[in-house]
């Protein structure tokens, strides 16, 4: 006997294929909608056409003649029960229906429950609302003028549409650095608001037995323990009575971590009717109501010395909240870690202050694979890398790896506070730069140059934190950032594990199944992995945030060693042999000297419930919580290399190399599809994608045909590279990596237009680069700013 | 989706359909590809009392040529059948070009050419590449056949020349004379996007000189447009940079775009110069080849 083949096992490193994926390709998953319960009835919800009125009447008695209509609930019927406004997760408060007025267009209004859901449609085309129309406030600019509409009169006390205000880092270091540059770097910019658009949309199945009072809701939710928490906390009923399964999800990206009103409500139907009620949203409900991404103003500058030495960042954020402060995060921080920019450069001092500003648009911000905000820290920080080099006259390259902290640095403070303790980063950036020829390409970009041909390079360099807790400073509701596992081994080995995150397609069963075969030689295939049902699965705080592995992952790892120690006792009663004289390799506990005398994990799995010593508690599992000490700090480095044509501004990508070190992979075939990912939402947010606002508050990015997703057609080919810096912390040195490309990419596609274009007098373009945007900027040798306007000057 | 209520009926023949529209006058609609009615019914926008599904009607899913050339294209012709076609490529190049162009796949497998003309969408692609080769619309009506010049069809944004009780059975391209070339140039922000701003190009060449130019433009005006002076300039003449830039001007100045956020007025207006340049200098490669 020797130790199993890790890799034949399916653990550590193997790239195991995803075992759900044998549901869901086969239309076998199961999710909310595909649940029918008997009796079920389903819900519509009557949205707002107005982005901003106040509601003088609203009448539901043509609704209620139809047949099939079982329930109409209003606002009005919603406060009877104290339950027409709910909290936010950012200590704001949110409509669930609204009574007094609506505030962006597609807000909740009413909601009809029917026997099927063409009828509830029927019901919600016949009630009649009278709005008085107010003026709408659709950016922070107009939300901020003196004479602008207060958007939140519900709030006491609230004077204007100022939703927050918030600064870190040192403000007086930072002006004495700035009082000493040799060149000072300015950049303005807007991130558009964007929106993660899951496939699936939102949706719920609430049940209430009237006969046991339990209400189980079945639920789009990437954290259905914090539902749980939140529904025990404001409602009456007791949390043991309360069930959130959260079945296969098609698609999160931080769309499906709020409580949404339909959510509320589909609930409170079912409690008032005794009968399981089902929600589900359509496209544009989910578009035009839910949590988006982005919308943030940037202005910054940076100080530096001739010879591209950085001495210090300065920089301040306008974010459009939408008329709810309803971001989903758990950081102290008001704007979430924006303040992790710059974290992989030796930047001196710093200084950011952020403003929130309520706006008659749908409530959000800090969704869509961004880990709250730092997607727009990125994008600004390397956007700035890009026009500093150039007011330097210095090459893109080299000014990064001046400025870039060396390997010797960890673990480094940040000026604005993060300890970032890991990171091979000039290696990285050497790997991008070969694997793309960077030398070879400035040649044939000049050549072409004299040709009449545009080509450009862009880099993107990035650390970002990922994985909250710790539980010092990250909590939802008070709750702390930790994750829980709980592994129970069966006699003949076989086991199941049930965890606190919730996959929405992140492979988790894959994956879950290699860590406990890794630590205990368990096959992966003999791993069952359960998530999502509040019921069975211990409390976790849910999948978001690349927070799975560092945080689950690691819990995962702790079980299964907990399992390892009771089973070496369980391997020395077997072996005869005192616990100390036992060794371990994987699958395996073998007598020291005598490695010929084993016992494997499964037959320490069968003495533990048919051959225990005398006093030991039968069975073998356990539980763990694990609380990380830091976040994991990854990098990146993504390079892009695009053609534009002048003429009519469209631009082509011609090559991305992505370097990203993630710590130590657990199944890489997992970790490139989801860089892959993160790369295609990177590319999309750089050259299509946005939602607007026109000025009477209309949005427009309701459907697919305004609001662009990339098709494989236009998507780049990737070419992936790795490096592993083990992460210091956790268990297996793996680090977060599901947001790494969304959120360093997109500044690897701009900042190669813009290379592009260096002899145009142009400096920022906003994205998403459009054709037309990137022609005019061309044609005017102007800076393009701003969202693409809706405009209609015909 | 969860439409209005309607009623449904899949006739089997094209005398059944006719008396279905006979009775129902407007308030029936044709579902042939679907591709345009369906979203339009899933968002309640059209709410007709009465689906007339054309799918189970034989003989209309053809695309063929007569013997002296004309082209047919049956109401039933799906997008895909066109763009796999073995008799366009050479032949229709304009048509060979355009189909690939047409939506993304997933549309191009179930739409279809004729309904993509009687949805009168003036970013709809396949009206520019009929008014570039002076096509026809084949209407069945309570008092029989007519054809209806491609120019004539479209009335306005989603308004067809069809009269109550007539159904389009065949779009029509007549047969072209010499050396035939042409090309579908379109700018989208996205594979199934509309179109920004489209260019079908079709020329008809006896040696250098054009016999017959048409130049349509998509996305770029209430209807998709005939650039009938960009046509003037280039027949009887070669094509060299100033008859080509001459045309390209023609053709900007004869499109109507409106800003929006696929682009500002100009932008579109240059675009379509631009790809007006790029077709005829495409045709100018090819026939020196």
């Amino acid at each position: 006997m020797t130790a199993v083949d890790e890799v034949k096992i399916g653990g550590m490193g193997a790239s195991r294929r995803r075992v759900e994926d044998a549901r869901f390709v086969r239309g076998r998953g199961n999710y909310v909608d595909d649940i029918k319960l008997p009796g079920m009835l389903h819900m519509e919800v009557l949205r707002s056409p107005l982005a901003h009125a106040t509601i003088t009447s609203i009448d539901t008695s043509k609704a209620w003649e139809i047949p099939g209509v079982r329930l109409v609930l209003t606002g009005e019927m919603m406060a009877q029960r104290n339950l027409a406004w709910m909290p936010t997760l950012s200590y704001d408060t949110q409509a669930v229906l609204a009574t007094d007025k609506v505030r962006f267009q597609g807000q909740e209004v009413c909601v009809v429950i029917a026997d099927d859901p063409y009828i509830a449609k029927d019901g919600c085309e016949a009630i009649v609302v009278d709005y008085e129309p107010l003026p709408p406030v659709v950016n922070p600019l107009q939300s901020r003028a003196a004479d602008a509409p207060i958007i939140r009169d519900d709030k006491e006390g609230q004077t204007d549409n100022t939703c927050y205000r918030w600064e870190v880092g040192d403000r007086a270091a930072t002006d004495r650095a700035f009082a000493t540059a040799d060149v000072v770097s300015k950049l303005k910019l807007h991130y558009p608001r964007s929106h993660p658009s899951p496939i699936e949309c939102c949706g719920a199945v609430a049940d209430y037995n009237p006969a046991t009072q339990k209400l189980s809701v079945f639920m789009t939710t990437q954290a259905p323990h914090i539902i749980r928490a939140a529904f025990a906390l404001v409602t009456e009923l007791p949390e043991h009575m309360i069930r959130i399964i959260s079945p296969d999800i098609g698609g999160g990206f931080g769309n499906k971590v709020p409580v949404y009103p339909g959510y509320v409500a589909a609930t409170l139907a079912s409690i008032l009717l005794g009968k399981p009620v089902k929600w589900i949203e359509d496209k544009t409900g989910n578009l035009i109501s839910t949590g988006f991404g982005r919308d943030m103003y940037l202005d910054g500058e940076m100080a530096l010395r001739s010879d591209g030495k950085i001495l210090a960042v300065r920089m301040h954020a306008d974010t459009d909240q939408g008329a709810f402060f309803s971001d989903a995060q758990p950081s102290k921080f008001k704007i979430g870690l924006m303040h992790s920019a710059f974290a992989c450069y030796d930047v001196g001092a710093g200084h950011i202050t952020a403003q929130g500003h309520y706006t008659n648009k749908a409530p959000g911000g800090v969704a869509y694979r961004c880990s709250f905000r730092v997607t727009e820290a990125m994008f600004f920080q390397e956007r700035m890398m890009q026009a500093a080099a150039v007011d330097l006259g210095m090459d893109q390259a080299e000014f990064r790896r001046r400025n870039l902290l060396h390997d010797d640095a960890f673990p480094a403070r940040t000026p604005f506070g993060f300890l970032v303790d890991s990171g091979q980063y000039g290696k990285c950036l050497q790997i991008g730069l070969d694997a793309i020829g960077y030398d070879q390409f400035k040649i044939d970009q000049a050549e072409a140059r004299t040709r009449g041909r545009r080509l450009g390079i862009g880099i993107s360099t990035m650390t970002e934190p990922l994985g909250a807790g710790n539980s010092r400073e990250y909590d939802i509701l008070g709750i702390k950032m930790f994750d829980s596992a709980e592994l129970r081994v069966h006699m003949t080995g076989k086991a199941i594990l049930r965890v606190g995150a919730k996959s929405q397609g992140q492979g988790h069963e894959t994956t879950w199944g290699q860590i406990v075969a890794h630590e205990l030689g368990i096959p992966a295939a003999d791993v069952i992995v359960e998530e999502g049902d509040t019921d069975t699965a211990p409390f976790g705080m849910g999948t978001y945030a690349s927070r799975s592995t560092p945080v689950a992952g690691a819990a995962i790892a702790m079980v299964s060693r907990k399992i390892r120690a009771k089973a070496r006792k369980l391997a020395a009663h077997l072996l005869e042999v005192s616990e100390e004289d036992v060794e371990w390799e994987l699958g395996r506990f073998y007598v020291r000297g005598a490695p010929e005398r084993g016992a494997t994990i499964q037959e320490c799995a069968m003495a533990a419930y048919s051959n225990m010593p005398d006093g030991m508690e039968p069975g073998l599992e356990n539980n763990a919580y694990y609380d990380p000490p830091n976040l994991t700090w990854p990098f990146a480095c993504y390079i892009a290399t695009v053609e534009v044509d002048p003429a009519t501004g469209v631009w082509d990508v011609l090559r991305v190399v992505a370097v990203d070190d993630c710590g130590v992979r657990i199944n890489p075939m997992i970790v490139e599809g989801q860089i892959m990912g993160g790369l295609t939402e990177a590319y999309a947010a750089a050259s299509m994608q946005f939602q607007t606002y026109d000025a009477d508050g209309n949005i427009v990015g309701s459907n697919y045909m305004d609001y662009l997703l990339p098709t494989a057609w236009e998507t780049p080919g990737f070419e992936l590279h790795e490096v592993v810096t083990p992460c210091p912390h956790h268990p297996l040195g793996a680090k977060g990596v599901g947001e790494c490309a969304t959120v360093g990419g997109p500044a690897a596609f701009v900042n190669a237009v813009h290379d592009a274009l260096s002899d145009t007098g142009v400096r920022n373009i906003d994205m998403p680069l459009l054709p037309d945007r990137v022609w005019q900027a061309v044609q005017d040798g102007q800076d393009v700013s701003g969202m693409p306007p809706v405009r209609s000057d015909a | 989706m969860y439409p209005s209520r309607f009623r449904y009926e899949a006739p089997r023949s094209l005398d059944e359909a006719r008396a279905l529209l006979t009775r129902f006058g407007d308030e029936a609609k044709i579902l042939a590809g679907g591709q345009s009615l369906v979203p339009l019914l899933k968002l309640r926008f059209a709410a007709p009392e009465l689906l007339v599904d054309i799918n189970n009607i034989p003989g209309l899913d053809h695309h063929r040529e007569d013997a002296d050339g004309t082209l047919r294209i049956g109401a039933l012709c799906r997008h895909v059948s066109l763009e796999r076609s073995a008799l366009l490529p050479g032949r229709h190049p304009l048509m060979a070009s355009a189909a690939p162009l047409i939506a993304d796949p997933i549309v191009r497998n179930r739409g279809t050419l004729v309904g993509s003309l009687c949805h009168s969408d003036p970013q709809g692609d396949w009206a520019s590449v009929l008014l570039a080769l002076g096509g026809s619309i084949v209407a069945l009506g309570p008092s029989g056949r007519r054809t209806i010049p491609a120019s004539e069809f479209s009335l306005g944004p989603f308004q067809n020349a069809l009269l109550p009780g007539e159904i389009a059975i065949e779009a029509v391209v007549p047969a072209a004379q010499g050396h035939v070339s042409g090309s579908y140039l379109k700018l989208e922000r996205r594979v199934g996007d509309f179109a920004t701003a489209g260019v079908a190009v079709a020329l008809e060449m006896s040696g250098d000189t054009v016999t017959r130019a048409g130049i349509a433009l998509t996305g770029v005006g209430p209807s998709n447009i005939a650039a009938t002076a960009a046509e003037q300039a280039l027949t009887g003449r070669a094509l060299t940079t100033d008859t080509i830039d001459e045309a390209a001007e023609l053709a900007a100045a004869a499109a109507q775009p409106r800003s929006d956020h696929r682009g500002s007025a100009a932008y579109k207006r240059h675009v379509v110069a631009t790809f007006v340049r790029r077709g005829l200098q495409r045709q100018e490669v090819g026939a020196a080849a």
